[in-house]
C-alpha cells in the first residue's frame, strides 16, 4: 500500500492502540480501566506495556466486576477524571447496564447540569472470530434506545482514530464499539497527531445511482466488496457507512435514498428492534414516497447469538455474496 | 447493642463544643418538622410524594459534623436530609426539592430528597439502590490519584443496599487501592417491607468489613456524639491514607417507607412503639439539659425557630414557579445538542 505523506498503515487494534496512548500522553486526568489492562495490556495486546510507561494508577487493572468497572468510571468523570472504561468483551456488558443506562446517561440530565459525565466505554464486539454465544454478540440495539448516550461503531483505522478523539474530547458519555473481526484484518492509512471526526456523521463510502445501502462494522466492509462486484454487473450501489448509530446522520442517509430511490440496511445483530428498524421508520416517515420498492433489512436472526461450531457461526453470519444477492433482488424489484 | 444509655452523669462530648452540641441539636429539631412537613404537604394534596428520615436524625446530624465542609465529598442515598442539612443545604432548598420547582437543584427532575449540589460537594444519585457507591468510589480515586490531603468521600446507604452487588464490588475496588472513603450503613432494620433476617444471615453489616480487609465498626446511631466520633475516627483515617472503613449505624426507621407506603401491613404498631421509647430526638434534648449544655427554655426556642423557619421555607418554596414544559428537552447533553440532528 502506498502511504500518504502524514499518514501511516494501522490495522483497528493499532489506531485504537495509538489514539489511547495519545490521550494518555497528553491529558494527566485520562484514566484507562478494565479488566487484563494492565499487565496483560489487553487480551488483544491493545494498551500493552502502558501500565510500564503511566503506572498503575492511570492503567488500572481491575477486579473482574464489570458494574464497578463502569460505575467507579463515572464517579472519576463526575470529579473531573477523563476515564476510559473498558469491557473485555461487549458480552460481558450485561452487569454493567444500569450503571451505563441508569446512571452515566443520566448524570447530566438527573443533575440539571451541575454535574457531567464525560466518559468513554470502549469494548469489542461482533462475530465471525468464533465467539460462540458469550464472545460474539452485538450490544448496540440494547442501547441505542437510550437518550444521554451516544454510540459509535466505526470500521476503518482513520475512522477509529478520529471517532475514538472525538469520544474522549466528548463532555457527554460516549459508548464506542470496536468490532473484533476487523481488529487485525482492516488496514488503513491514519493521519498522525490528534484530528477527530465528529460523532453523529455517516460517510458515504462508494457513490452509486439505483440502491443505497446503509450499514456499520464489519458488514461494511463485506457490503463494499458485494458492491464492487455488483459494479462489474452494471449495477450502481451507494454505501453508507453509519459510524455513528446516536445520533444518527439522518440528512445523509436521506438525500441518499432519495437519489437512489431503494434502502437496503445491512447488520450482524438481529433484525427485530435493531438499528436498521429505526433506520426504516426514519425513512418512511420523511421519504416514502421517494421510494421506488420496500425498504429492506439484511440483518442477523433472531437467535439469541451465533452457536461456537462452525456451521452455527455461518449460519448466523452474512456474507459478500449473501449481500450482493439481497442488493441484485432489491435493484430488480 | 442497647440503643439508650443511661442518663449519663457527665457527657462524655468526644470534642464536641457546646455550640456543636446545640448546632446537632438544632439539626435534629429540624430534620423533625421537615420532614412532617413534607408528609403533611402530601396528606393535603400538595405534593405527590415525600420520604422521611424519622428515626435517623441523631445518626446524620452526628455523620454531618464529622463533615469537612469544602473538602469533604458526600454521596448520600434518599433518606439523608440531616445529613443534607448538616453539609450546608438550606430548608428552603429541601422545600425546592418536595415541591419540585425550577430553582431546585435539578430543577424539579428528581424525587424528594434526591440532592445534589456541586457547590456543597453532594454527588448527584438516582433512586437505584447501590448505583451511587462505585460513583463515591470513583470520587475517592480521583482525591488519591490528584494525592489531595485532608479530603475524603462519605458516602451512605441504608442496609437493605448492603445486598445489593455493586455494595461489594465497591467495597472490594476500595480497600484494593485503600481509599479515602467512609461506608456508612444507616441500619434502620427494615428494606421497606422486607425485614433484616430476610436480608442477611449474619445481621452484622459492619462485620463484613473483615472480609474486605478494611476496619470496620458498629455504633448506636441514636446516639450523635457517639456517631460523630466514630464517623470522625474513620474520615480522619480515610484522609491520612489509612484507606476506607466500614461503619454501621444502629437507628429505626419509625415512619413508613414513604407517604406511598402502609408499614402496618409487615410490621406491628407494638414494634415501632417499642423503638419510639429510644427515640432519638427527646433523648438528645435530655442530654443536654442534663448537662447544662441548653435548657428546657433554649429547646422550646430552638423548636419555635425551626417551625419558623420550616414555614418559611415552605411559603417561600411554594410560591416559586415550576420548571416550564420546554425544560424536559435541557441539559441532556452539552449546548443544545440534540439526537437525530
Amino acid at each position: 500500500m502506498a502511504v500518504t505523506a502524514g499518514t501511516k498503515v494501522l490495522n483497528n487494534v493499532e489506531a485504537v492502540r495509538e489514539t489511547l496512548y495519545e490521550a494518555l500522553k497528553s491529558d494527566d486526568r485520562t484514566i484507562i480501566l478494565g479488566e487484563d489492562v494492565g499487565e496483560r495490556g489487553n487480551v488483544f495486546l491493545i494498551t500493552k506495556d502502558f501500565i510500564n510507561e503511566f503506572g498503575p494508577q492511570r492503567v488500572i487493572d481491575t477486579p473482574i466486576a464489570e458494574a464497578s468497572i463502569v460505575g467507579i468510571a463515572v464517579g472519576m468523570a463526575m470529579e473531573g477524571l477523563r476515564p476510559i472504561a473498558e469491557i473485555q468483551f461487549a458480552d460481558f456488558i450485561y452487569p454493567a447496564f444500569n450503571q451505563i443506562v441508569g446512571e452515566a446517561a443520566k448524570t447530566r440530565y438527573r443533575s440539571n447540569g451541575e454535574y457531567t459525565c464525560p466518559l468513554v466505554i470502549r469494548t469489542p464486539y461482533g462475530g465471525g472470530v468464533r465467539g460462540a454465544l458469550s464472545h460474539s454478540v452485538s450490544i448496540e440495539a440494547l442501547f441505542y434506545h437510550v437518550p444521554g448516550l451516544k454510540i459509535v461503531a466505526p470500521a476503518f483505522p482513520a475512522d477509529v482514530k478520529g471517532l475514538l478523539n472525538a469520544a474522549i474530547d466528548d463532555p457527554d458519555p460516549v459508548l464506542f464499539l470496536e468490532h473484533k473481526k476487523t481488529y487485525r484484518l482492516i488496514k488503513g492509512e491514519v493521519p498522525e497527531g490528534h484530528y477527530t471526526i465528529p460523532i453523529g456523521k455517516a460517510n458515504i463510502i462508494k457513490e452509486g445511482t439505483q440502491l443505497t445501502v446503509v450499514s456499520y462494522g464489519l458488514y461494511v466492509h463485506w457490503a463494499l466488496e458485494a458492491a464492487r462486484t455488483l459494479e462489474n454487473e452494471g449495477i450502481s450501489v451507494e454505501v453508507i457507512d453509519l459510524r455513528s448509530i446516536r445520533p444518527m446522520d439522518k440528512s445523509t442517509i436521506l438525500s441518499s435514498v432519495e437519489k437512489t430511490r431503494k434502502l437496503l440496511i445491512i447488520h450482524e445483530d438481529n433484525k427485530f428492534g435493531g438499528i436498521g428498524a429505526e433506520i426504516s421508520a426514519m425513512v418512511a416517515e420523511n421519504a416514502l414516497f421517494s421510494l421506488d420498492a420496500p425498504i429492506r433489512r439484511l440483518c442477523g436472526p433472531d437467535v439469541p447469538a451465533m452457536g461456537y461450531a462452525e456451521p452455527l457461526e455461518h449460519e448466523f453470519m452474512s456474507s459478500p455474496a449473501k449481500m450482493a444477492d439481497a442488493m441484485r433482488d432489491l435493484v430488480k424489484f | 447493642m442497647a440503643k439508650t444509655d443511661t442518663k449519663a452523669k457527665s457527657l462524655d462530648r468526644r470534642g464536641l463544643s457546646d455550640d456543636q452540641l446545640r448546632q446537632m441539636l438544632r439539626n435534629m429539631l429540624l430534620q423533625r418538622q421537615l420532614d412532617n412537613r413534607g408528609f403533611q404537604l402530601n396528606r393535603q394534596g400538595k405534593v405527590p410524594f415525600a420520604l422521611g428520615s424519622e428515626g435517623h436524625e441523631a445518626l446524620q446530624a452526628g455523620a454531618a459534623m464529622a463533615f469537612e465542609r469544602g473538602k469533604d465529598i458526600l454521596a448520600p442515598y434518599y433518606r439523608d436530609l440531616g445529613l443534607a442539612l448538616g453539609v450546608g443545604l438550606t430548608s428552603y432548598e429541601i422545600m425546592l426539592s418536595i415541591f419540585a420547582r425550577a430553582a431546585d437543584h435539578n430543577g424539579g427532575r428528581q424525587f424528594p430528597n434526591h440532592y445534589n449540589s456541586k457547590s456543597l460537594g453532594i454527588m448527584s444519585f438516582s433512586s437505584i439502590l447501590a448505583a451511587h457507591i462505585p460513583h463515591a468510589v470513583g470520587a475517592a480515586y480521583t482525591i488519591a490519584y490528584r494525592g489531595e490531603k485532608d479530603r475524603a468521600v462519605l458516602v451512605t446507604c441504608g442496609d437493605g443496599t448492603t445486598s445489593e452487588g455493586e455494595w461489594h464490588e465497591s467495597m472490594n475496588f476500595a480497600s484494593v487501592h485503600k481509599l479515602p472513603m467512609v461506608m456508612l450503613v444507616e441500619n434502620n432494620e427494615w428494606a421497606i417491607s422486607t425485614p433484616l433476617d430476610k436480608q442477611m444471615a449474619q445481621p452484622e453489616i459492619w462485620k463484613r468489613a473483615a472480609g474486605y480487609g478494611m476496619p470496620g465498626k458498629r455504633f448506636n446511631g441514636f446516639d450523635p456524639i457517639e456517631t460523630y466520633a466514630s464517623v470522625k475516627e474513620a474520615l480522619d483515617r480515610a484522609r491520612t491514607g489509612g484507606g476506607p472503613t466500614l461503619l454501621e449505624g444502629m437507628c429505626y426507621r419509625f415512619l413508613a417507607h414513604s407517604t406511598d407506603d402502609n408499614d402496618m401491613t409487615y410490621r406491628t404498631r407494638d414494634e415501632v412503639s417499642e423503638h419510639r421509647k429510644d427515640d432519638p430526638v427527646p433523648r438528645f434534648v435530655n442530654v443536654l439539659v442534663e448537662a447544662g449544655i441548653v435548657s428546657e427554655a433554649d429547646v422550646n426556642d430552638f423548636k419555635k425557630d425551626v417551625l419558623r423557619e420550616t414555614n418559611e421555607a415552605t411559603d417561600k418554596a411554594e410560591a416559586m414557579p415550576f420548571p416550564q414544559p420546554s425544560d424536559l428537552y435541557t441539559n441532556l447533553y452539552e449546548g443544545a445538542w440534540q439526537p437525530w440532528q
